[in-house]
């Protein structure tokens, strides 16, 4: 194998590319997730791949990595066009990826995992000499790493080092880190950073994949950003400015500069319907996800909350909806207290909420049309009486919610997992506001994975609902799609709102730079 | 202590071994089954399956050939299941137990004293046919360690046996150690583990989930036979009595690891012999049915403990009863 390429260290890349990717396109269903993308590694370097979350990247890192057949384009590694067919075809040219969720089996130990179907494994191998054999790699990057502990007992930076112990005893030398320090700690990050510069001075190539700005800035040699499946910048790190990659991330380029005007304001403006105060929300891994926020919504109002994803945004919309305790704070639903209410109650007070992933999320799958329409409803009368559901009266609001929302399906009884994603999402909607009138609707993420027209007709349906005096609240990864919608911009960023922007002063740029260095800036209210 | 007692005790452990061993073969078997990811709920049928089959085999050819049979048949009863639950992806517990129960009406089917009459003839005419009407075949003898059975306490239990307890002791060791120590074995824990990821590694997972059930439905086919010609060597319906349930739930007390089975197998053998003492010594005289219910008893016993010393999280294989499909 190519392994031990020595290559004078330093961030120079030679001009000879490891790998090279023409004009790759590679399509899902209603989607191009990657859209003639070229993209170049050399030895040696650490090349950023930047880019929202549904820019490309990976998938472009998964068709190099074999997951993924591309339907056009050409792979070059060392200046030999490949055909990558799995990842052991990967593994065989020394492309190795780590992916964001660890591919690792807890149960066993840290040397079974490495080792497991290692072709120079006998059939009973020399655990002992293995076991000293990543010993010796895991010393070389100064990690402190025992070969006999059980995977399930590590933190997720030593965890992190097993998945690259699997590449480096395979040989690989272009390693492809997918969002890689999203687990870890700021100290296990920068004990990765170390351990990638040490990796990139051996010659060895680094892709990180990532959508955090400051970490493309601080540790690659090159830095490349995609958006909506195309490369849209490409440069040495040391040329690029923190604005340039935050624009080109978020696409500014489709608004340009135009300020958005004002709207006539909705009938009940001025009303809050929704007031958080000081709300602090503990996340999954057991650290706080949102610190200290404030937010109001006010009737007839949209407020769009932007952020890059994964700071704070989601816990901070399950708290309003019931889904999660808050641990500090309070949430006050049309001047009721309603912190750490049961969602039941919160709906019964006027919230409707819209989870994120609605196919996952907001439907059985298995059920009929009309029985995830019986879902919202069969609680009250006239639905059911005495617990017994009246299927007649369930069928009749079915019926109403697919022509009013346009389901396209032939018949209420079919599956609702047989809808497309955006028949789906109005179904939900339909089901949530046909049988009430809320007066705060959040929504999580409400157009995600949709194509362009079901997205529309989705904020359509927002737009109607704030005219007709509803409060809006509305999470979206599309910068465009908050400009358009809202009146009012929460940014936020590490758990904290760093600040709201009015309509007429939201520009991309401004938004970008809040989103991505989470600084207040001016012109914030 | 009295020579007396001393002579119970010996006696006692010599029959929990000879008794564990059923449990002992057959939860070996069952270890390697679910450290791919598959539970065989169908081992107690391919018991009795195995139990018929060394019946009647043993009247035609003899020992050897009647264990190799009991494997055969053990193998083929695997085969299918490994077919439904493997290929297919059926429900792996209905699978198991339309086994168990194919299994128990195919033997009973086979041991009705015509029908072993016809097999029997069928299979070696020189056999006079009478013998299968009599439902009894040769035991297996004892094969005596000389110079070790003497020992006192334990050396009756271990070293004065017949061959298939020592044969159930080595299948133990080795299946551990290619369990724990060959690349096989890891390959086949991490099929059970994270199948996924077995394949992405280019880990055969179907092939390893085919072998590892055949394997232990084939030594569950042996453990019939032990429980026949090692152990009981007189055919009644259901000769089994869920003691290919016990094994597999003896599997979780072994948390896996054949090493542990052998502990787990012989303390079991040793209640169920201990089921036919306690009367000669007065207690459950009158109500044997009380006695006859405390291998289960026990047997749900030390599951709840185990699983309250566990807190809840029986470290079982992560993939056990979860059929694999690659996404694509």
């Amino acid at each position: 194998m190519v392994e031990d390429l020595l290559e004078s260290p330093g961030p120079a890349p030679t001009p000879i590319p490891k790998v090279e990717m023409r004009g790759i396109v590679k399509r899902f269903p209603g989607v191009v997730a990657n859209d003639k993308v070229d993209f170049t590694i050399y030895a040696g370097e650490i090349h950023a791949l930047l880019g929202e979350n549904g820019a490309g990247k990976t998938t472009l890192m998964n068709i190099l990595y074999g997951i993924y057949t591309p339907d056009a384009g050409v792979i070059r590694v060392r200046g030999v066009p490949v055909r990558l067919r799995s990842p052991r075809d990967a593994i065989r040219l020394g492309i190795g990826m780590v992916h964001q969720d660890f591919r690792l089996i807890e149960a066993h130990t840290v040397v079974e995992n490495v080792f497991l179907n290692y072709d120079g494994l006998g059939f009973i191998p020399k655990w002992s000499a293995l076991e000293s054999r990543l010993e010796e790699i895991a010393s070389n990057y100064g990690w402190r790493l025992n070969p006999r502990a059980r995977v399930g007992d590590l933190s997720p930076g030593e965890k992190q080092q097993v998945e690259l112990l699997k590449l480096l005893v395979r040989g690989a030398d272009i390693l492809l880190l997918d969002e890689p320090t999203s687990v870890l700690t700021p100290i296990e990050t920068k004990m990765l950073f170390k351990t990638m510069r040490r990796m990139a001075g051996e010659g060895k190539s680094i892709v990180l994949i990532t959508h955090k700005l400051s970490e493309a800035m601080s540790v690659s040699d090159r830095v490349t950003v995609m958006r909506r499946g195309r490369i849209v910048l490409s440069k040495p790190t040391r040329e690029a400015t923190i604005e340039e990659l935050s624009t080109a991330m978020v696409g500014a380029q489709l608004i340009g500069n135009t300020v958005l005007e004002e709207r006539p304001t909705a009938p009940a403006d001025g009303v809050p319907t929704l007031q958080v105060s000081a709300l602090s929300v503990m996340g999954d891994e057991g650290v706080l996800a949102v610190r200290d926020a404030d937010l109001t919504v006010n009737r007839g109002e949209v407020v769009g909350v932007a952020g890059v994803s994964g700071n704070g945004q989601i816990e901070l919309v399950e708290a309003i909806a019931g889904l999660r305790k808050p641990v500090r704070g309070k949430i006050i639903l049309n001047g009721v207290d309603v912190t750490g209410a049961s969602p039941r109650r919160l709906m019964e007070l006027g919230l409707t909420y819209i989870p994120p992933e609605g196919k996952k999320w907001g439907i059985v799958p298995e059920l009929s049309i009309y029985e995830n329409v019986a879902l919202r409803v069969a609680r009250y009368e006239p639905y059911s009486r005495l617990g017994v559901i009246n299927w007649r009266r369930v069928a009749e609001v079915a019926e109403r919610v697919v022509s009013e929302f346009r389901v396209d399906t032939a018949s209420i009884k079919n599956r609702a997992g047989s809808l497309s994603g955006g028949n789906v999402q109005r179904l939900i909607l339909g089901r949530e506001l046909t049988t009430s009138k809320p007066s705060l609707l959040v929504a999580a993420y409400p157009t995600k994975g949709l194509d362009i027209a079901a997205s529309e007709q989705v904020r359509r349906i927002l737009s109607r609902l704030r005219s007709e005096g509803v409060g809006v609240l509305v999470l979206s990864e599309d910068l465009d799609e908050i400009l358009e919608l809202s009146d009012r911009i929460v940014v936020m960023y590490g758990g904290r709102v760093v600040g709201v922007v009015r309509r007429g002063d939201a520009t991309p740029e401004l938004l970008g730079v809040m989103m991505s260095r989470g600084v207040a800036v001016s012109a914030s209210t | 202590m009295t020579l007396e007692s001393l002579s119970f005790i010996e006696a006692i452990l010599a029959s929990a071994v000879s008794a564990g061993t059923i449990y002992l073969i057959a939860s070996v078997g069952e270890c390697v089954t679910e450290r791919s990811g598959v539970i065989n709920l169908g081992i107690e049928g391919i018991m009795a399956m195995g139990a018929i089959t060394s019946f009647i085999i043993t009247l035609a050819y003899g020992h050897l050939a009647a264990i190799l049979a009991a494997a055969l048949v053990g193998a083929v009863f695997g085969l299918l299941h490994a077919f439904l639950s493997v290929s297919l992806r059926l429900n792996q517990i209905v699978v198991g137990l339309a086994i168990t129960w194919l299994g128990l009406g195919l033997s009973a089917f086979m041991g009705a004293p015509e029908v072993a009459r016809e097999l029997l003839k069928a299979l070696n005419p020189a056999v006079p046919e009478y013998l299968a009407e009599l439902k009894q075949a040769p035991r297996l003898p004892e094969v005596r360690v000389e110079f070790l059975a003497g020992v006192p306490i334990l050396g009756r239990a271990l070293f004065s046996q017949n061959a298939l307890v020592y044969a159930g002791l080595a299948s133990a060791l080795l299946l551990w150690f290619i369990l724990f120590r060959t690349r096989w074995g890891l390959s086949l824990r991490s099929v059970g583990e994270n199948p996924a990821l077995a394949d992405t590694a280019g880990v055969n997972v179907f092939a390893v989930r085919y072998l590892a059930v055949i394997v232990g439905s084939a030594l569950a086919g042996v453990a019939g036979a032990y429980l026949f010609i090692g152990y009981q060597p007189f055919w009644v319906e259901n000769l089994t009595r869920s003691r290919g349930f016990i094994a597999l739930s003896l599997v979780i007390l072994s948390s896996w690891s054949p090493l542990r089975a052998i502990a787990a197998s012989f303390l079991f053998g040793g209640v169920e012999s201990l089921q036919f003492r306690i009367p000669l010594r007065g207690f459950g005289a009158e109500t044997p049915q009380l006695i006859m219910m405390l291998p289960y008893i026990i047997t749900i016993v030390t599951l709840v403990l185990i699983s309250l010393a566990s807190r809840g999280r029986i470290p079982a294989p992560a993939a056990l009863g979860k059929p694999y499909s690659r996404e694509e």
